[in-house]
Order: structure tokens, then C-alpha cells, then sequence
């Protein structure tokens, strides 16, 4: 292994490891660090992904604040680099984020092109090594230990030309955290971001983390900031002063956890599969909606949403659940289980319908969603059984639907319910 | 109201109708059980507006008068009071309250008027039969087990009974099923069933109804109308409501080609299962039967905690299968049969198999096969 800095731009070693400057290109971007070559655990994240692949795709955005966010109201899901100086923040309601940066662009959200662009950074990981961990469409832990041989390099040096690929291949930049756990890899991709690269080496790790807040811990939200603000526990380092049992006393059944992350520890693996729980779908309305007829069609096309993945993901769901956001942002969930498994949109429908009509005194609501949980392997869904035949209708006339809109398109073919407006 | 009433035969009537008095009620009336005492006779009746049951007793009346007081509170009373004593119940003016007195012990009950006690109005019964005390518990225990109780198809909580006609003779059937298993019992249709509406009747009241018939009457008088059913005991009417909904057409679902036949000794074969299943998880409770010339062997895997196997000779000549069924509804479905044989008839390993004592029996179970 070479010890010496690596220039991140034109990938090359530097000459001398007191270099400041790659000696070939002059670029700063140098990796250096003591455990540089020993770690292997790495934590990738988009930086500002949905925005980045807008920029992408329409150079004329490039200087320019912009939010993706959808419709009318909603809020802001990705703001890009531009667009956080003025204050923009993901998850900020959209009219705030437009009074802090009211020169911004706004542009809905085209999941699909982020899925394709999240697929292709997926499968340049992929060729990384087998072990990839997602977490979400834009970000996910790698495991590269042993990879050396088979790259001619470090994980770190790998991971390096791996961002400058991203780059040139799908045109969006990347944040890279490499550490010895998940946690800290974690917590290393956060720090440099845009197109950072952060180590925290073993030696580090414990002094790290002692001064940094509490809510860096992933996990760590507003309402637990508050719980252990009250037993003072402010920083990580805190989390190492008082005896465990005063810590379990103040956190619970997390308190174990968290004293380990505190002191650098965390064992949990690089999981390539994470096992799907639940599949669910839900949509936020321009205007809140309270008449079932309204609701209704709405219900039906995320039934036939949830149904379209449990089927690509060859799932079934044995529970629904029906989920409502009122005008006061109050959740309501309903759900029905205990029934026999399925990935059928109009078996999903049938119950979800149900808690619908139920749940519709006239509350005004803003969202709607629906979950199939419980899930098992889609072979087991929709044989019907002694006192149920019909379902194999169902299945029939479905297979069949979903036959024509693979052909021509999702829209071929829809329900005439799925076509009722609401009524103003 | 003034009554005095044997205490062994006032328990025994308390036990009766008090359990279908639901723990938890939001009307508090329906935690009350009503007594009117008249003509030398005192009469309770408790309902949860479902199911209601009545009882009459012989009992000494000095004053006729009703009342309703909390069925749990005086059926712990009564029990606990001695054997052979002789219970007075009195409503002391217009406090509101009954007094229940036997030897030393006093007690004083709150006690509400029968004119809030709901009636569950049973009207016209159009159709009636009787039925000996022996069909009826074997209609019921044959098919009570399969009974559902997933609530989202409730027109499977409970026994469906009707007539039907097989071979020219008409048939009495029950028939209930979850959906994974099946059970169907028949018997020659007793004079006055013929032309009955197919009933559901609701698995609470066949608790009940079984509990009922164990207490030794001879005889069951059975009434029906298209919402209602009624059966009178000794002394004791059970009426209750009917699930309104439509029973699947479970004739549909009853294969009538399944040619590989295996004959095993029930017992066996029970102990056998009961034996390797020990190994399953709560999950999945699958148990393969790999069948092939005389030899039957059993099998559960567990990924988490291991495997079992063990082989029964049995009586099978057709060509080998591997079929898999839950473990739990082979032991429930041979628990039922009454023979020392129990006969399976298969066709492959994704279709339903048919189990019964022999071949004709009276009692038929349908047992869908699960994934092995």
C-alpha cells in the first residue's frame, strides 16, 4: 500500500506525503490520513440528489437556488446547495422556504428519473462489492473489506475513483464517509458534504465524538434531544460520564446502544438485503378532501400502487393499513389483519375501503396512504381457499390487466372509479 | 317481588343463562339478569341483545313482581352460599334495591327496572323440528372447530345448517369452514326441517348451545325463522339472532375426483403428527407426507430449531406424492373422526384433500394443503 496522499481529482498518488497540492494536477482535494488504507466501512450519500439530477438535466439551473417539492402546498423535499444559503431546509413547508428564497425555482418531483439516476449509482456500487446496504434511493453503506486485490487499492482509494465515476457517469456528486462501523461512516459522509470524503479512524473515533451533540446520533430526534437534555446529556461525551444504570434510568432500553455508540462501537453488519416490512404508498392533496366519494378513487390507484410493488417485489400482504393526515396534521391509522395473504389490488382495496368509510365523518384530510405489512412470499397470496373462489377471478382478471398496461402503458387501462373527480 | 326458590336449583338456572352476559357492557342494564317471579314459577333471562336465554324454575311466590339486578354478582352469591339452603329474594319498596337472604347472610343488590330490560323480540317462527340431544351435540362438535373467526368474512363465524336433499333422501347438514379446512355432518332430516331457510348460526351461541345440551336434556325443540333461531332444553329457551349473510357454496369446493386413497390407523397416525410436530415453529406449522407403496413418512423442518421424521405403514397403493398440511388441523380433524381408521383421499399436493372415518361416513372434512 501507498501511504502517500491521494489527489481525488486525477486519482494519482502524491509525491511526497507532506505534499499539500497534488503534484500532478494541483488540485487541494487530497486524501490523507493515518488508518487511510485500513478502513473499510463506508456510508455514500447524494449530495442533494433530487436537485442534482434536475441540475443535471437543465444546465440553466446550474447557478440558480432551487426546491424540489410538489404542488401547491407540501413540502420542500430536496433544497440544493444554492438554495440552503438562503435558509432552505428539507422538510421546511413550502411557503416558508419560498419567503426565505423567493427567487428560487421550484420543481415537482419526477421520481421516476430519480429512481433510474439512484438504479445507476446502485449499480456502480454494485461493482464495487456484492455487500451494498441501501438505506434510501440516494444513499447506502458499503462494506469493502477484502475488495483490495480486486481494485489494486485501498476501500479508501477505491471509493475515490468510485465518487469521480458517479460523476462522469450519471453527473451527480457524492459525499463518501469511511470508517471502521456503520455509525461513524455514518456520521464521517455528513461532515464535508458537497463532494466530501471524511475518515474517522479507530485511533479518533472515542475524542471524535465527545464534543458533538447528541442529536448527530442517527435516531437521535427532537424529542429525544429533549429527554436527555433533562438527564444533561447535551454532547456524545456525556453519554460516557454517568454509570449505565443512570443512563437506562434517563433512555430506556436504547441506553445500552447509545453507550456504545458513544464510545465508538457499533457491530451491526453491512446487510445487502434489507428485509422489506411494509409496502405502502400515499399521496398529500391539493385541497384536504372529507367526502368518501372524493377519497375513494384516490384509495383505489394507491391500492393499485402498493399492488404493483408487492407484485415486482413478489410479496403479499396478510395486514392493511389506512392511513389519514387531517387538516391539523393529526395521523389517524386504521388497520385490518389477519387476512389471507395477498398482492391483488382489489383484495387490498376491498378492506382499505372498508376503514375508509369508516374513518370519513367529515373531517377534512390532506393525505391518504395505504400499507400492505405482514408480508410473506407472493407464491403464498391469492390461491383462494374453501370458502373463497372468487379470488382466483380476481387474480385471473388482474394478471390480465396487468398484462395489457405492460404492453401499452399504466393508463391503457383503468377502473371508471379511478376516473371520478372530485366534486367542488 | 317476593320469592323463595331452592338455592341448588336457582344456581343451576344462574349458571344457565348468566354466561351470555358479556364482562364488559356499556349499557348497564345488560349486565343484568331479570327475575320475575309469577304462578308459582320464577323466570330469568339474560341477554347481550344477540343471544338471549330464559329459564324457569319452580319457586314459592308470596308477592309476584320482577326485577333486574347484575347476573354475575348474584350467580357469585348463590354459589357461595350453602348447600341445601333455601335463597329469598325481596324488592324492599322503592329503594331500588333487592335483597337477597339466605340463613345469616344479607345482602342488598342494586337493582334496575325490567321495563329498560331489552326484549330480543323473537316473532314468527314459522319452522320447527326436534332433535334428540345426541344428533344435535354431534352436528355441533363435528364442525365447531372449523369454525372462523376472521372477522373481515363473518359470514364464516358460525355452523350452516340446512337440508338438502342427497340420493332422494333429505338431509340435515352442518357445515363450517375457515377457509383452510372444511367439516360437514349430516343426518336424516327430522320431521318439520324439510323446507327450512339455510341458517348461520353465530359461534357464540353454539357455546352455548353445546353447554346447554351437556347438562342432560333428552330432546331439543329447534325453531326458526330467517333472523332468528330458538331451542328449547328442559326449562331453558336459547334464542339468537342469525348471521346475516350468505354462506359460500361450499358444495363447489368438495373435490369428487380424488383417486389416491390411504387408509392409516387413526391413532397412530394422531400420535405420529403430534410427534414431529413438536419440532415446528409458531409460524409455519407445515408437516409433509410423503406417501409412497405402504409406507408413510412424516416430516417437519424447522430452520431455526431442526427436523423430525418417522415413518407408518399404512394401507396406499396409488403413485407416490409429497403433499404438506398444518399439523394442528390434521390432530383437530382426527381428534373428530370416530373410527380406529381415518381414510384421506388425494389428488396432488395443490388441491384439497378429503378426510373421513370410511368411505360414506356421515361426517366429511375438506383440508387444504399448504406449501412444503
Amino acid at each position: 500500500m501507498n501511504a502517500a496522499p491521494f489527489c481525488r481529482d486525477c486519482l494519482t498518488f502524491a509525491a511526497s506525503a507532506q505534499a499539500v497540492r497534488c503534484s500532478v494536477c494541483g488540485s487541494p482535494r487530497l486524501l490523507r490520513h493515518k488508518e487511510r488504507d485500513s478502513l473499510t466501512i463506508a456510508h455514500v450519500d447524494c449530495d442533494a440528489f433530487f436537485a442534482a439530477v434536475e441540475k443535471r438535466d437543465d444546465p440553466s439551473l446550474a447557478d440558480k437556488p432551487v426546491i424540489i417539492g410538489g404542488g401547491k402546498r407540501g413540502v420542500v423535499s430536496t433544497a440544493c446547495y444554492v438554495a440552503r444559503t438562503y435558509g432552505v431546509r428539507s422538510a421546511m413547508p413550502m411557503f416558508k422556504a419560498l419567503e426565505a428564497c423567493p427567487h428560487a425555482v421550484v420543481v415537482k418531483p419526477d421520481l421516476e428519473k430519480y429512481r433510474v439516476a439512484g438504479r445507476e449509482v446502485r449499480d456502480l456500487m454494485l461493482e464495487l462489492t456484492p455487500l451494498v446496504e441501501p438505506v434510501s434511493i440516494d444513499e447506502a453503506f458499503l462494506d469493502l473489506s477484502g475488495t483490495e486485490r480486486l481494485h489494486h487499492g485501498s476501500a479508501a482509494v477505491t471509493l475515490a475513483r468510485f465518487a469521480r465515476r458517479v460523476e462522469d457517469k450519471v453527473g451527480i456528486t457524492i459525499s463518501v464517509g469511511l470508517s471502521y462501523n456503520k455509525f461513524l461512516a455514518k456520521i464521517a459522509s455528513d461532515f464535508e458534504k458537497p463532494r466530501g470524503f471524511s475518515i474517522i479512524g479507530r485511533e479518533e473515533a472515542v475524542e471524535f465524538l465527545g464534543d458533538k451533540p447528541v442529536s448527530m446520533i442517527p435516531g437521535i430526534g427532537a424529542a429525544a434531544q429533549a429527554r436527555l437534555a433533562k438527564a444533561g446529556i447535551t454532547r456524545i461525551g456525556h453519554l460516557r460520564e454517568g454509570s449505565l444504570r443512570a443512563l437506562y434510568e434517563a433512555l430506556g432500553r436504547d441506553s445500552q446502544r447509545l453507550a456504545r455508540l458513544a464510545v465508538g462501537q457499533d457491530d451491526r453488519p453491512v446487510r445487502p438485503e434489507r428485509e422489506t416490512k411494509s409496502v405502502s404508498a400515499e399521496t398529500t392533496f391539493d385541497t384536504d378532501l372529507s367526502r368518501f366519494d372524493d377519497l375513494e378513487p384516490i384509495l383505489w390507484r394507491l391500492c393499485e400502487k402498493v399492488s404493483r410493488r408487492l407484485k415486482a417485489a413478489h410479496l403479499a400482504g396478510q395486514s392493511i393499513t389506512l392511513k389519514l393526515k387531517d387538516s391539523e396534521f393529526r395521523i389517524l391509522t386504521r388497520t385490518r389483519s389477519g387476512l389471507p395473504p395477498t398482492q391483488l389490488a382489489v383484495r387490498l382495496f376491498g378492506p382499505a375501503r372498508q376503514l375508509l368509510k369508516a374513518a370519513c365523518d367529515g373531517t377534512p384530510f390532506r393525505l391518504v396512504g395505504v400499507g400492505a405489512a405482514d408480508l410473506c412470499d407472493g407464491e403464498e397470496a391469492d390461491h383462494g381457499d374453501l370458502a373463497d373462489q372468487s379470488v382466483l377471478k380476481d387474480a385471473h382478471m388482474e394478471s390480465a390487466i396487468d398484462r395489457i398496461r405492460a404492453k401499452f402503458g399504466n393508463d391503457a387501462l383503468q377502473k371508471g372509479l379511478a376516473l371520478r373527480k372530485p366534486q367542488r | 317481588m317476593r320469592v323463595t326458590v331452592e338455592r341448588a336449583a336457582l344456581l343451576k338456572a344462574l349458571g344457565h343463562v348468566h354466561r351470555v352476559v358479556e364482562r364488559r357492557n356499556t349499557i348497564p342494564i345488560l349486565s343484568n339478569v331479570l327475575l320475575r317471579g309469577e304462578d308459582g314459577l320464577l323466570r330469568l333471562k339474560a341477554t347481550d341483545l344477540d343471544i338471549e336465554v330464559t329459564e324457569t324454575l319452580p319457586a314459592d311466590i308470596s308477592e309476584p313482581g320482577s326485577t333486574t339486578v347484575p347476573a354475575y354478582m348474584i350467580y357469585d352469591i348463590v354459589r357461595k352460599l350453602p348447600d341445601g339452603a333455601q335463597v329469598s329474594l325481596e324488592m324492599s319498596g322503592d329503594s331500588g334495591q333487592m335483597q337477597i337472604r339466605s340463613g345469616r347472610s344479607r345482602f342488598m343488590l342494586q337493582a334496575l327496572p325490567e321495563s329498560d330490560f331489552p326484549d330480543l323480540a323473537a316473532g314468527d317462527m314459522p319452522h320447527r323440528f326436534t332433535l334428540s340431544a345426541t344428533d344435535l351435540k354431534r352436528l355441533i362438535e363435528k364442525t365447531q372447530f372449523a369454525i372462523s373467526t376472521e372477522e373481515t368474512r363473518y359470514y364464516l363465524n358460525g355452523i350452516y345448517l340446512h337440508t338438502i336433499d342427497v340420493g332422494g333422501a333429505t338431509m340435515l347438514r352442518a357445515v363450517a369452514t375457515d377457509g383452510h379446512r372444511l367439516a360437514r355432518v349430516e343426518l336424516p332430516a327430522p320431521a318439520g326441517s324439510d323446507g327450512m331457510p339455510g341458517v348461520i348460526v353465530p359461534r357464540k351461541a353454539v357455546a352455548e348451545i353445546v353447554k346447554l345440551v351437556e347438562d342432560g336434556s333428552e330432546t331439543v325443540t329447534i325453531e326458526l325463522s330467517a333472523a332468528k333461531v330458538r331451542l328449547t332444553f328442559d326449562g331453558v329457551v336459547l334464542t339468537s339472532k342469525l348471521i346475516d349473510g350468505t354462506f359460500p357454496d361450499y358444495q363447489r369446493v368438495i373435490p369428487v375426483g380424488n383417486d389416491k386413497l390411504l387408509t392409516v390407523e387413526r391413532s397412530d397416525f394422531a400420535k405420529a403428527v403430534d410427534r414431529v410436530s413438536t419440532i415446528s415453529s409458531e409460524r409455519g406449522r407445515a408437516v409433509k407426507l410423503a406417501l409412497g407403496d405402504g409406507r408413510l413418512t412424516l416430516t417437519v423442518t424447522n430452520p431455526d430449531s431442526g427436523s423430525a421424521t418417522e415413518e407408518i405403514e399404512v394401507d396406499y397403493d396409488a403413485a407416490p406424492i409429497d403433499i404438506g398440511f398444518n399439523a394442528r388441523y390434521l390432530l383437530d380433524i382426527t381428534a373428530q373422526l370416530d373410527g380406529d381408521t381415518a381414510l384421506f383421499k388425494l389428488a396432488d399436493p395443490g388441491s384439497p384433500t378429503i378426510v373421513q372415518d370410511r368411505e360414506g361416513a356421515s361426517a366429511l372434512y375438506v383440508l387444504m394443503p399448504m406449501r412444503v
